[in-house]
């Protein structure tokens, strides 16, 4: 008889530690930007970051939790008036303000949660999209939010315009770094393991008495929370709330198509596909609806044919993780390199 | 002359592999038995001749002809019909029109509605109940009906007698004996030896995936096909 | 007597909601799909018919003859050959697809006719009208649509139960592995459900393009009121459907009357407390 082996788990591989450490000086050198680099370029990456939150957002609602939401737009929506309801009528400091309106989104997402979550896949989405617009004719139409012209932020505009860069921009990358984290350690945790296996299989996961509803709930209030506060972060830059914009539906449309195109269900994919979504909406935005419909197109392509998306090719052909949430089965001592 | 004739069969699921190189050949009029524990491939089998699974090997030859790329509507329409297990009748439908569904498959032949009614009487006084409503017996024999309908030359039966009570599968069994009187071509599967042997010509026995043991109904005892069920065979 | 006319406009606009519901929910019958771009395709066969009208000049009324049965092919192909592929799996995959397919209809209508609204003229039909004393009036037109939309429904239903093709829609919709070892091809099933779904909306959208106007970015606003139409009266429940339109029209124009920017909102609220108090919606038909 052989020696009896011993198993371990393994999550992290040599390409994954080199990503950590790439990744950690990526943000370091992200953090300076503002002390050396031009206002246009702070704004521009104000975008991209926030474009990687809203998406890995997007990405914790369908790639783990298996809730396709096409209504995300709403807690955007609720981030930019809330930021606005803080700053201009409670006089609390806009940096202050934008961790609080996420607050005030999640607390708004359980009782909607507890409509939509009668609903299932294809109607849930819908009854998203209802809730959003819900909200929108509640702010379009009462007086105080300033109906359908909206209103302009003045206690941002107040600040000087270096100060206000700054703080956005530090603002933007706390956002897009602590979404990304935040999405890694739940995957990395328990509920994380259970997220993945409501995606993959809800009735095997209930007979283990995992608790499906309150995993899905997390997910879900999380992802209001974080759309909120990317969205705020995004009307600190823009300063002019109006019901229309703040609550349009290409908000989550964008979310859908840079995970789609990047891949769902990786923490990697919404980095790639909020990087490529951003070079094709300089380069190609100009086109107006030709560029709309060439997004829509390739998001048709890629769910029918590519269905993990750019970094889910990528995964098949290369077996490449940056972020280890998977757990590997290795033969071997713990810890032995191979 | 054989109807069916299978060679070198190796259905898998995804990275599970349910046969191995499994090959029988079952004459036309015949009724041929398959026993198998639960989970030795048997309804693997029979979902690989019917078309609702495809071996990455091997041929399916129905009546001459390589049926294997055929999906399973039209291997209907070439006349394999298979009851599949656990019944599955349509629930929302009624007993009528699950046996007018059956008949989709635009066979002729000697089976119609009077023709399924008067193999199986109980299904008259349930014509308009939805079938969802019926015990398992009244959906085993509604199942076994609908199959009929299309007119197979060959009907697949997997495990008439699951759930069922002893009386009830004693009936069925005799309803299923006067179909193999007309001439059908069956393939029953069970796990249960005893049903099986009093109506096949020929049965044979899998376990994990492999056929171990064939031949006519006299010629193969119990004890031997015990054995070859539990693979105590060396 | 007002509100008696708000409620008989109310029922007449539920009609065509409850028309969309239909094609919303045969789809979702036998193939469990949402089909994102329900509402998009509509106005896409309203801009068909105006197509159509402005090259061979004849009543839009007239036009239906051949838009509706192009819009079926369309639905047809597509199904087939698109989003039949994207049925295994997961069940975002077909969202994503038609969500895809929304933005692309959307934006193509946008590139191809402007954002300007259009209107499709059927001439003296569409503003004749039946006093009824006081100020209680209904619209001939309007009536008619929801003559139509209630004929399609009893077409729809006598067609499942009656037909074999029929029947074999609903086998399918039951357990579509024992209705392919029946013979049916459960692809070309789910092509021709997505075909007749289109064929009803197409219908819909060219009544809709009459009776008011239209532009490229109202489809999802369409797809929105049939899947609240759906919900309320129950799934799988024709007839719940119709009742469910009904209420979503009735609300609407009671809250337009209450104050012209509330009327969507008081529809969709309709929908909230009936989705709060009876998820199951108000026909729902007991499954097994």
């Amino acid at each position: 008889m052989k020696e009896p082996r011993e198993l371990s788990v393994q999550r992290s591989t040599t390409v994954s530690k080199a990503a950590l450490v790439i990744g950690v000086v990526t943000v370091a050198v992200l953090a300076t930007v503002p002390l050396w680099a031009d206002q246009s370029t702070s704004r521009t990456l104000v975008s991209l970051l926030t474009l990687i939150a809203l998406a890995q957002m997007w990405n914790l609602l369908a790639g783990y939790a298996g809730l396709m939401s096409v209504g995300q737009q709403g807690y955007i929506g609720i981030g930019a008036y809330s930021l606005w309801l803080l700053t201009d009528v409670f006089g609390i400091h806009p940096f202050l303000a934008v961790p609080l309106t996420g607050l005030f989104a999640a607390a708004i997402s359980l009782p909607t949660a507890a409509l939509v979550f009668r609903l299932k896949g294809g109607y849930f989405a819908i009854g998203t999209w209802v809730m959003a617009e819900i909200f929108r004719l509640i702010v379009a139409n009462i007086p105080q939010t300033g109906g359908g012209s909206g209103k302009t932020i003045t206690a941002v505009a107040q600040m000087s315009v270096d100060e206000r860069m700054r703080g956005t921009y530090w603002l933007a990358l706390a956002v897009a770094v602590g979404a990304v984290l935040v999405v890694y350690a739940i995957l990395r945790a328990r509920v994380g393991l259970a997220l993945t296996a409501i995606r993959d299989n809800e009735p095997a996961v209930e007979s283990l008495g995992v608790h499906v509803f309150k995993a899905k709930l997390s997910a879900y209030v999380l992802a209001a929370f974080g759309c909120a506060v990317a969205g705020a972060v995004v009307y600190l830059n823009l300063l002019r709330i109006q019901p229309d914009p703040s609550f349009s539906i290409s908000w989550t449309a964008t979310m859908i198509f840079i995970v789609v195109i990047g891949g769902v269900g990786t923490i990697e994919g919404p980095i790639l596909g909020a990087i490529i979504y951003f070079a094709l909406q300089e380069t190609l935005s100009s086109y107006g609806s030709w560029y709309l419909i060439l997004l829509g197109a390739l998001a048709v392509v890629i769910t029918v044919w590519f269905p993990g998306g750019l970094w889910g090719t990528v995964v098949r052909r290369w077996g490449v993780h940056l972020f280890p949430v998977q757990r590997r089965l290795r033969m071997g001592k713990a810890g032995e390199s191979e | 002359m054989s109807l069916l004739e299978l060679e070198d069969i190796s259905t898998r699921y995804g990275d599970f592999q349910a046969l191995f190189s499994v090959s029988l050949s079952v004459n036309a009029g015949e009724s041929f038995g398959v026993i198998g524990a639960n989970g030795a491939g048997k309804s693997t089998l029979l979902k690989t001749i019917a078309g609702l699974l495809v071996s990455p090997t091997g041929t399916v030859r129905f009546d001459g002809e390589a049926v294997e790329h055929l999906p399973a509507h039209k291997r209907v329409v070439r006349g394999i019909s298979l009851v599949p297990e656990g019944r599955r009748v349509f629930p929302s439908l009624t007993v009528h029109e699950n046996l007018q569904v059956g008949a989709y498959g635009k066979r002729g032949g000697p089976w119609d509605l009077d023709a399924v009614y008067e193999v199986f009487p109980l299904l008259v006084k349930l014509k308009n109940k939805q079938a969802s409503f019926l015990s398992g017996g009244e959906q085993q024999a509604l199942a076994i009906g609908r199959a009929l309908m299309s007119n197979p030359r060959l009907l697949l039966i997997d495990e008439v007698s699951l759930g069922l009570a002893p009386v009830v599968i004693r009936h069925l069994y005799e309803a299923l004996a006067d179909v193999v009187r007309s001439g059908m071509t069956v393939i029953l599967v069970e796990q249960d030896i005893g049903q099986i042997m009093e109506v096949a010509d020929r049965v044979c026995c899998l376990l994990e995936g492999r056929k171990v043991i064939e031949g006519e109904r006299g010629a193969v005892s119990r004890e031997q096909i015990t054995e070859a069920y539990f693979g105590m065979r060396t | 007597m007002t509100w008696v006319n708000v409620v008989i406009q109310g029922i007449l606009l539920g009609g065509l909601y409850a028309l969309y519901a239909t094609g919303l929910s045969l789809v979702f019958g036998v193939m469990r799909m949402v089909n994102l771009a329900h509402g998009d395709l509509s106005i896409l066969a309203a801009f068909i018919c105006l197509l159509v009208v402005g090259v061979v000049d004849v009543n839009p009324l007239l036009a239906i003859v051949v838009v509706v049965p192009f819009v079926f092919l369309v639905g047809y192909v597509l199904q087939r050959f698109l989003l039949n592929f994207t049925l295994k799996g997961d069940e975002m995959r077909p969202l994503l697809a038609t969500f895809g397919l929304s933005v692309i209809i959307q934006n193509g209508l946008l590139q191809g006719f402007s954002a300007d609204s259009r209107g499709l003229d059927a001439g003296s039909i569409e503003s004749a009208s039946l006093a009824l004393g006081g100020k209680v009036a209904f619209g001939w037109f309007p009536l008619l649509i929801l003559v139509v939309s209630v004929l399609v429904i009893v077409l729809l239903n006598a067609f499942l139960t009656r037909t074999q093709l029929g029947r074999a829609f609903r086998a399918t919709s039951d357990d579509q592995e024992a209705a392919r070892l029946m013979g049916i091809d459960n692809k070309h099933i789910y092509a021709l459900a997505m075909g007749i779904a289109l064929a009803i909306v197409a219908l819909a959208g060219v009544l809709m393009g009459i009776r008011t106007t239209f532009t490229p970015g109202i489809g999802p606003a369409r797809l929105v009121y049939a899947f609240e139409a759906v919900i309320m009266g129950g799934l799988g429940s024709s007839w719940g459907t119709l009742v469910g339109g009904i209420m979503l029209g009735v609300a609407q124009t009671v809250g337009f009357q209450l104050s012209p920017g509330w009327g969507i909102f008081v529809g969709h609220l309709v929908f909230v407390v009936v989705l709060a108090v009876r998820p199951s919606g108000l026909f729902a038909k007991t499954v097994n």
